[in-house]
């Protein structure tokens, strides 16, 4: 018997990874109990097409055919929220991993929402699994329950004699055993329960596990579907043609030339530009190329982002509004025995996922399909009825494996999906369906950057070199401004221009935390880790400086500051400890350096060790990285996410910069936008702190302690401290 | 106008422009998609493919220069050692958005053909060209030296 259980998951498995249809699997779906005609019956009962799947809530649906199929509220772009999503699931229903496969859910806000954001679908704030786990656990313990209850009545046994492993339910007494495929017909006419009993964490088979990422056997063998592989028949491809400026808009344009070019087929003018339609990406490449527009500048962002900086450099020393108050940090300041200060120039920065943006859409009279690696459906659905001129509930959306977004598939204008939507309904909304196609320029080039900004900081210490003071200036754009979110913004406060500033968790008797809000035509977006990505370097760099003046080594100098703070220090001390940073200094040239923080509810520390040549150029040997992300759900993608992290972070603080030069974007492609590259990337060691606690954020957080860590490392390396974002612009030659 | 060379092993004349890049030959024309579209300048590797063995960035190479000639896409690997590349990326679960790896596989397969004991230097050397934004560096440079050992078994 129980060789036909291995034999009969064999073949699942084999007609899983085809992807083979019902007819094969349909030998698969029999309780093992039976035998002779019942046996029989049970085949037919149990064949697809005669029994519907078993779909007790939103998020599971079990095939008589033996699939486990867990469907995905959140996009699947890398930090592998499909796999952990589906771990969740399947551990409280007790599936066979080798069963479970993941869609992505529809758009649909009433079934799918983050619940983070309340009523909106989407994924952000590193909050997938976090919002979703009781959720999904919920789910699967209740598909668990009445896959149970259904054996039960078909055995006449007490459902507390009967187990469950691996997708089979077993009863011991009597020997019997049926697969969940077997039961769906009769578990789909019980009721759902109203309550459910959740696992005892010591009895997680999956969650803490290796259980293998759903996605990552299709990504190594090029069968992995992005937006830019839909093809569809009569599909056309588009580029656009948009403003060099920000706020550009179009005065006129001649496209004979362009149509001219074999392959195109249409010119058609949208709001964000010219659009050219052909009928390949290289027709309408150099369509696009032989396209004249005279653009109307009058309304445009035409400064240069020096200037922006300047100005931001001015704004830091005029009154500004409070984002934390304790104390009085001007009055402690003031009167300390010795005073830091220090300034921080933070640049814009593209998000440049690997994948360039792109977008599918049919559009015709009543319906508009949406095909791209869509990150905030219910802003989409609404953005793209909108442009459509049709309601939110006639837009659906299919969320496709993304190429890395990194936030910037998440934004409250749509801006990719809108223009894709506009084209089609420019075309002529005749259910031709279009691709819209961005290139590397058109992403490097096209806004919604991390914002600029700049800090101030000033400490001071009293005669025992203890840090009594604390004043922090914050100068930027603000993210939510503007948008859906500003209602979130309480008195005139972006959360996201001062999260990990305003709620430093050092122990400072006078702090003050404040915020000046710059206006700019350039449109800015969060950025992996958001306000983070630069209060972090800000708060650590600072407080290491701190440290130095106080004649304290910086990592016990920040212990005794977090002595209250339980988590923080646990992961300080873990990643000190692994790092070896009490074994001593390390030889001449090389320097270790430490940051800390926390970022959507996980506590992140990380030891990088730097080499510093005598041209001054940076290398990172290695980075230690501590996390205490609550409960591990799964805990190598855990470790991949902070590698990554701490890779997005060292090359946007070594190398990136998106300048302006009279309002131009001075840069282009991975030429002149540099990014992290193999030889750059450091050895990195992860360790995760064991934890009950419930599971929080591990996509951005990893990326933040990273930059001030190695601008510390290089401090000790060379005695010169980093001001300036990226690293190449300051001068590092070692003294 | 029609171009033909070998892709993958087959003889596959395409028609179309002898001034397209081959990426889009590849995946417009031929219809092969696991090659990707990164950067269209040679900067990022996410379109890399085997020309005659060697690893080539299809975005900036015309249709008409591999006429006769032997193109290899990740749709084609044969190779032992692509074998032990793509099961060692799977082992240590390589990818995350995954948009870059056909690339990366494609030339790591190319090194290892040519180099069954790369060092670290190597690595660095041949994989350096071949961006990934998700930053799976350590572990691409881990599933390559996994797969020189199984390779070589």
């Amino acid at each position: 018997m129980s060789n036909d259980i291995a034999s009969a998951r064999k073949i699942e498995r084999r007609t899983f990874l085809k992807g083979a249809g019902a007819a094969t699997i349909t030998a698969l779906t029999i309780g093992f109990e039976l035998s002779g005609p019942r046996r029989a019956q049970a085949l037919a009962a149990a064949a697809p097409g005669n029994s519907p799947p078993f779909a007790p809530n939103a998020f599971v649906r079990i095939g008589a055919d033996n699939s486990i199929t867990i469907i995905a509220k959140h996009i699947e772009m890398g930090q592998g929220s499909y796999t952990g999503l589906a771990t969740i699931l399947a551990d409280e229903l007790d599936a066979d991993w080798a069963q479970v496969r993941v869609e992505s859910a529809p758009a649909d806000a009433t079934r799918y929402a983050n619940l983070v954001f309340g009523k909106l679908q989407g994924t952000g704030g590193s909050s997938s699994i976090a919002n979703s786990w009781p959720q999904l656990r919920d789910a699967g313990a209740k598909a668990r329950a009445m896959l149970l209850t259904a054996a039960a009545s078909e055995w006449h046994v007490p459902v507390g004699e009967l187990t469950v492993d691996k997708s089979v339910i077993s009863h011991a007494a009597s020997k019997r055993q049926a697969t969940f495929g077997s039961l769906v017909k009769k578990a789909a006419a019980l009721p759902v329960p109203d309550t459910v009993r959740l696992k005892d964490p010591k009895d997680f088979k999956l969650i803490g596990g290796r259980p293998p990422r759903v996605d990552v056997a299709a990504k190594c063998d090029g069968t992995a579907q992005f937006t830019i592989d839909v093809e569809m028949p009569g599909m056309l491809v588009a580029l656009l043609k948009r403003s060099p400026l920000f706020g550009g808009k179009v005065k006129s344009f001649d496209g004979a030339a362009a149509m001219q070019v074999p392959g195109v087929v249409k010119i058609v003018q949208v709001p964000g530009g010219v659009a050219v339609v052909a009928k390949s990406f290289w027709a309408a490449k150099q369509g696009r190329d032989a396209l004249k527009v005279d653009w109307d500048d009058s309304s445009a962002e035409k400064r240069s982002s020096a200037a922006m900086m300047d100005e931001y450099r001015r704004l830091a020393d005029q009154p500004a509004l409070p984002a934390r108050k304790e104390g009085d940090a001007k009055k402690a300041i003031g009167d300390a025995a010795r005073k830091i200060s220090a300034g921080y120039e933070f640049p814009y920065l593209a998000h440049a996922p690997m994948e360039p943006l792109a977008a599918v859409v049919k559009l015709d009279a009543k319906t508009c399909e949406i095909w791209t690696g869509d990150q905030f459906q219910t802003m989409d659905q609404m953005n793209a009825a909108h442009a459509a001129g049709l309601d939110p509930g006639q837009v659906s959306i299919h969320t496709l494996y993304a190429g890395g977004s990194f936030g910037r598939r998440a934004n409250t204008i749509s801006d990719y999906v809108v223009e894709a939507v506009s084209i089609a309904k420019a075309f002529g909304a005749d259910g031709t369906p279009i691709k819209l196609q961005w290139t590397r320029e058109d992403d490097i080039r096209g806004g919604l950057y991390r914002p600029m900004y700049f800090h101030k900081l000033e400490a001071g210490l009293n005669a025992q070199n203890e840090l009594v003071g604390w004043h922090h200036v914050i100068v930027g754009q603000s993210i939510m401004a503007g948008t859906i979110f500003a209602a979130g913004m309480k008195d005139g406060i972006d959360s996201t221009s001062v999260e990990g500033a305003a709620n430093i968790a050092y122990a400072i008797p006078n702090i003050a935390v404040d915020l000046s809000t710059a206006k700019a035509g350039v449109p800015v977006l969060w950025w992996r880790v958001v306000g983070s990505s630069h209060t972090t370097f800000a708060v650590e760099a600072f407080i290491d400086e701190v440290a130095h003046a106080a004649g304290a080594d910086p990592y016990t100098f920040r212990r005794k500051l977090l002595e209250h703070e339980p988590r923080m220090k646990a992961v300080l001390e873990l990643a000190a400890d692994k790092a070896g940073w009490t074994s001593g200094p390390l030889p001449k040239g090389r320097g270790r350096g430490i940051a800390v923080c926390e970022a959507f509810n996980s506590f992140v520390a990380q030891v990088a060790e730097v080499s510093v040549d005598d041209a001054g150029r940076v290398k990172v040997d290695r980075v230690v990285c501590a996390v205490d992300c609550g409960t591990a759900v799964n805990p190598d993608i855990i470790k991949a996410q902070m590698e990554g992290g701490i890779g997005f972070g060292l090359g946007a603080a070594l190398y990136g910069a998106i300048t302006l030069k009279d309002g131009r974007v001075e840069q282009s492609n991975f030429n002149d936008y540099r990014v992290l590259r193999m030889n750059e990337a450091p050895k990195v060691e992860v360790y995760i702190v064991p934890s009950t606690e419930k599971p929080t954020g591990v996509g951005e957080p990893g990326v933040a302690p990273v930059g001030p860590a190695v601008a510390n490392a290089v401090f000790a390396a060379t005695g010169k401290r980093v001001y300036a974002f990226p690293f190449v612009k300051n001068e590092i030659a070692r003294s | 106008m029609s171009t033909t060379f070998f892709l993958n092993g087959q003889s596959t004349a395409l028609d179309a422009d002898p001034n397209m890049p081959l990426l889009w030959a590849i995946r417009e024309v031929a219809g092969l998609h696991g090659t990707k579209f990164g950067c269209g300048m040679a900067m990022c590797g996410a379109c890399t493919v085997h020309l005659d063995g060697q690893p080539i960035r299809s975005c900036v190479m015309t249709l008409s220069s591999v006429a006769g000639r032997h193109i290899t896409t990740i749709e084609g690997l044969q190779s032992k050692q692509a074998k032990a590349v793509q099961a060692a990326w799977i082992d240590l679960q390589v990818p995350q958005c995954g948009y870059c790896q056909s690339g990366q596989i494609m030339a790591a397969t190319a090194l290892l053909e040519k180099n069954s004991a790369p060092s670290d230097a190597d690595i660095d050397g041949a994989m350096s060209g071949n961006i990934c934004r998700c930053a799976t560096y350590p572990r691409i440079r881990a599933a390559i030296h996994a797969a020189a050992q199984s390779a070589k078994a």
